[in-house]
């Protein structure tokens, strides 16, 4: 038996092989990726991979975010009226079909995202477009002509923004229609399969397995320089810190902190980052009469420790942020006033009528690094006499709480949906109707934070045609909120990518739609 | 005469006991499914939410919430479910956007695959470590099975394949890492049972089969471990009774070499109550090796399961809890033919 062992393990060592040369393996969770279609795809990796698959109108440089260029659209103009947009499409552009690119296509991917309405819709429908009147405003007049007309004048550059989004995504739309069913617009085909001109070809997707990709040695900008990707699930970090040093993968998605740590001493291996939209903020439901006092939701933000936590805690994965827009939107700002100020904090505890604290419970998902900041918070919330009982739960079980207002405080993530300001401006600045079966749920409804006030100037702020107007009014929102909001807003995610150093060039945009595989180059 | 009117009887008797054996699995399947099934509502995740996300406006959230069919009545929810299961449709999975079954065809092989050789390794060394440590009871190799036994309870199973990772694929580099196969080797065959090792070998791709093995052999020793202490310790214990008894002390008398009155007398009847601890033990394995494979990255029915449970992907769930009930049952009937054979007091 022992010799029957032993041969199984010299026969499988034999058997050692690395990645392949022309080929990057990545180790990353991709179990939340529920379909392929860019009209439903929202899901950080399926953002991800439905970004390397399809081209768009436009595009944004990551480094420079307001430096726009065009993908599939070689010019674009707004009308006097501020309505009425024309993209002229790039020629000689073909879908991985064969089919060439045109702006019926463009119009066609519009349309059915307006019509199929599934959960990225918004970011078109905001617009005004509805399923009655899609076809009107969104036409082709001629194959590289498309013409949008919005329902109101909003600032351009809120619009640009928003077609930069996964569900700006432009399919084929001969492709898409073979396999249509019903009246479905493909999107039973589109979850499973791709029907894109981007950088990269699906080969396969096993769900909660693995997807490969092969380049596109057609791609409008140039074929990436390798041939094939493959993205294995891994769910585990110490699993895909393994995997990393003995050269099984190429990049290792998601370490922790310690990890990464360790990792910086390996010679072989080294780190790359890039700034993220999403936040780390602690909600606080004003249903929850103590928390509805403004000196209380002040004292809060006086009792935590941001430096502690993201030194001890979160360096290299968060830095601190403290206001609604992440740094690298227009109209950010980087005040920071809050730090842990016991002192201060009890004076407005007292003001309150608090001056022994009380009590709440926090929610949080338990995750890492989630659980531990909620601990920090718990610690230092205890000095001011604020006793936070946690609750730790899976996320989707937290989510539905949070969603039902059912929470006290909740320690959560918001990522941008595209990268306007609008996007953050209208999640944690809005709430159009504070009842509980409103149709929209933002951020600060799900607080009941009734803000009419806020509400209007925000949304103001979205149709102001002039930029720089447009940069003052955020700011000036910002400062505002810093003070009276319900939200402790903690950090700003940065993204961390492990790599071998044989391999080089991934693109960490500031949206979980803007990493791009199409510059990575292997030694 | 007599046995002429005792044949009808017998066959009677038999059909009998074949239509309890089919109503009770019948029931069993029934129970199994109501039970997952309100399970899957009183879970405090929002299934909707689970599918359409955070950001999903309420028209949106309104109108998957009726493609998925909770705006009817619970009864009607069942009732359609139970209707499509019949007719073999197991629905489609909110998470993978594929049917349920074709699913299942791709992760259940794999877990098929790591729990009979885990099984296979828990029995081959389990069982003669038990013989031996209940004919040597008290002595050294007694001594070294209880710790070995006793690691293997009592050590998480995670800790132990995390462990195992560092040293025999990190430090040694005996073993091949996590996941399945390389990608050099990745859709080399063509599958056949979804069983990599089968599938390799009967395509005759002896490199891919070595690569495969290469992955396998670790998370199949890991949850070989579990299965080890427990089959190592029943045996043991089952040996022991049988050794107590008289007709072993007649054995004895007989002039019968210890050896021989341990395996060819004791070992035999012991193995009739072992039966049923393998089976139960392998059964243990096709549902219950999510941690293993969490640290594996290994793509199985049990990370299935759970990922869909979390999720409230309810037909994902109530697909593979069928799988695992199917598994238990065949299991159970497989065990109970198993002890027709050793044991003739039972045909």
């Amino acid at each position: 038996m022992r010799r029957f062992f032993i041969a199984l393990l010299v026969c499988a060592a034999g058997a050692r092989a690395e990645t392949p040369k022309d080929t990057v393996v990545m180790a990353k969770p991709i179990d939340d990726m529920i379909s392929l279609d860019p009209a439903e795809s929202f899901e950080f990796s399926g953002s991800e991979l439905v970004d390397n698959l399809y081209d768009r109108l436009i595009g944004y440089d990551v480094k420079d975010v307001e430096k726009l260029f065009g993908e599939l659209a070689e010019s674009w103009s707004v009308a006097a009226d501020g309505k009425t947009y024309t993209f002229k499409i790039r020629p000689n552009v073909r879908f991985h079909s064969g089919n060439p690119v045109t702006a019926e296509d463009a119009a066609f991917s519009f349309r059915r995202a307006v019509v199929l309405n599934k959960t990225p819709a918004f970011i078109l429908t905001q617009f005004g477009f509805t399923e009655g009147n899609v076809a009107q405003r969104i036409r082709a007049p001629d194959p590289r002509t498309l013409v949008i007309e919005t329902e109101k004048a909003v600032a351009p550059s809120f619009f640009y923004y928003a077609l930069t989004a996964v569900v700006g995504s432009v399919v084929d739309s001969k492709l898409v229609k073979e396999h249509a069913k019903g009246d479905d617009f493909g999107n039973a085909w589109l979850k499973t399969n791709e029907a894109g001109s981007g950088p990269f070809k699906l080969r396969s997707w096993r769900a909660n397995e693995s997807y490969t990709l092969d380049s596109n040695a057609e791609w409008y900008r140039g074929a990436p320089k390798i041939k094939r990707l493959v993205a294995r699930h891994v769910v585990e970090p110490a699993t895909q810190r393994l995997l990393l040093e003995k050269g099984d993968v190429d990049y290792a998605r998601s370490l922790t902190k310690d990890q990464l740590d360790a990792i910086s001493r390996n010679k072989d291996l080294a780190i790359d980052q890039g700034n993220k939209g999403s936040i780390l903020y602690v909600g606080l439901n004003q249903r929850n009469p103590i928390l509805a006092k403004p000196e209380v939701r002040e004292a809060l933000k006086w009792l935590v420790d941001y430096d502690a936590i993201e030194k001890n805690i979160l360096a290299g994965r968060f830095v601190k942020h403290q206001t609604f827009l992440p740094r690298g939107f227009l109209g950010a700002i980087d005040e920071m006033p809050y730090k842990l100020d016991v002192k201060k904090a009890k004076a407005l505890l007292a003001k309150a009528g608090y001056p022994d604290g009380f009590s709440l419970t926090v929610d949080v998902e338990s995750a890492s690094p989630f659980t531990d900041v909620a601990q920090a918070l718990q610690a230092s919330w205890a000095l001011g006499g604020v006793k936070a009982s946690l609750i730790a739960s899976d996320g989707k079980q937290l989510l539905t709480k949070y969603r039902a207002r059912n929470h006290e405080a909740v320690i959560y993530r918001w990522g941008p949906d595209y990268q306007d300001p609008h996007t953050n401006a209208e999640a944690f600045a809005m709430n159009y109707d504070n009842r509980d079966d409103a149709k929209s749920k933002t951020v600060a409804w799900r607080n009941s934070w009734d803000i009419p006030d806020f509400t209007r100037r925000a949304g103001e702020a979205a149709l102001e045609q002039d930029t720089k107007k447009r940069a003052a009014i955020y700011e000036q929102l910002q400062r505002e909120h810093l003070k009276v909001a319900p939200f402790v807003i903690l950090f700003q995610e940065i993204e961390v990518a492990a790599r071998r150093k044989n391999v080089d060039g991934f693109i960490i945009g500031p949206n979980f739609g803007t990493n791009f595989y199409y510059a990575i180059a292997k030694k | 005469m007599s046995s002429r009117s005792g044949l009808p009887a017998q066959a009677a008797v038999h059909a009998f006991s074949a239509f309890g054996i089919v109503a009770q699995t019948a029931a069993t399947f029934a129970g199994l499914l109501l039970i997952t099934f309100l399970i899957g509502r009183v879970l405090p995740i929002d299934p909707v939410l689970a599918a359409v996300g955070e950001r999903a406006s309420a028209d949106v959230y309104e109108k998957v919430r009726v493609e998925l069919g909770l705006n009817l009545p619970l009864h009607v929810q069942f009732w359609n479910y139970a209707v499509k299961v019949l007719h073999g449709d197991l629905g489609r999975s909110v998470l993978t956007a594929n049917p349920v079954l074709t699913d299942i065809r791709r992760v259940f092989p794999a877990t098929l695959e790591l729990a009979t050789l885990g099984t296979l390794i828990g029995v081959l060394l389990g069982v003669p470590i038990g013989v031996v440590a209940a004919a040597r009871r008290g002595g050294f190799i007694d001594r070294v099975a209880r710790v070995f036994a006793l690691f293997g309870y009592s050590v998480p199973i995670f800790w132990l394949g995390l462990m195992g990772l560092l040293l025999f694929y990190a430090r040694l580099g005996w073993v091949l890492g996590p996941g399945r196969i390389d990608v050099a080797y990745d859709e080399v065959v063509a599958p056949l049972t979804g069983a990599l090792l089968v599938d390799s070998a009967l395509r005759g791709e002896w490199e891919v089969f070595r690569n495969a093995l290469g992955h396998i052999v670790l998370p199949a020793a890991v949850l070989g471990w579990l299965s080890l202490a427990y089959i190592s310790r029943m045996t043991r214990s089952f040996l022991l009774a049988e050794l107590g008894e008289e007709y072993v002390t007649t054995a004895r008398v007989k002039g019968l070499s210890e050896w021989r009155v341990i395996v060819r007398h004791a070992l035999r009847n012991a193995l009739v109550p072992l039966v049923t601890v393998i089976a139960l033990s392998y059964a243990t394995l096709l549902e219950g090796s999510v941690l293993t494979e969490t640290v594996f990255a290994w793509p199985g029915l049990g990370m299935y399961i759970t990922n869909s449970l979390l999720s409230a992907d309810m037909n994902a769930v109530l697909g593979g809890t069928l799988v695992v009930g199917c598994v238990f049952i065949g299991l159970n009937l497989l065990s109970d033919l198993v002890y027709r054979l050793v044991d003739p007091r039972v045909r």
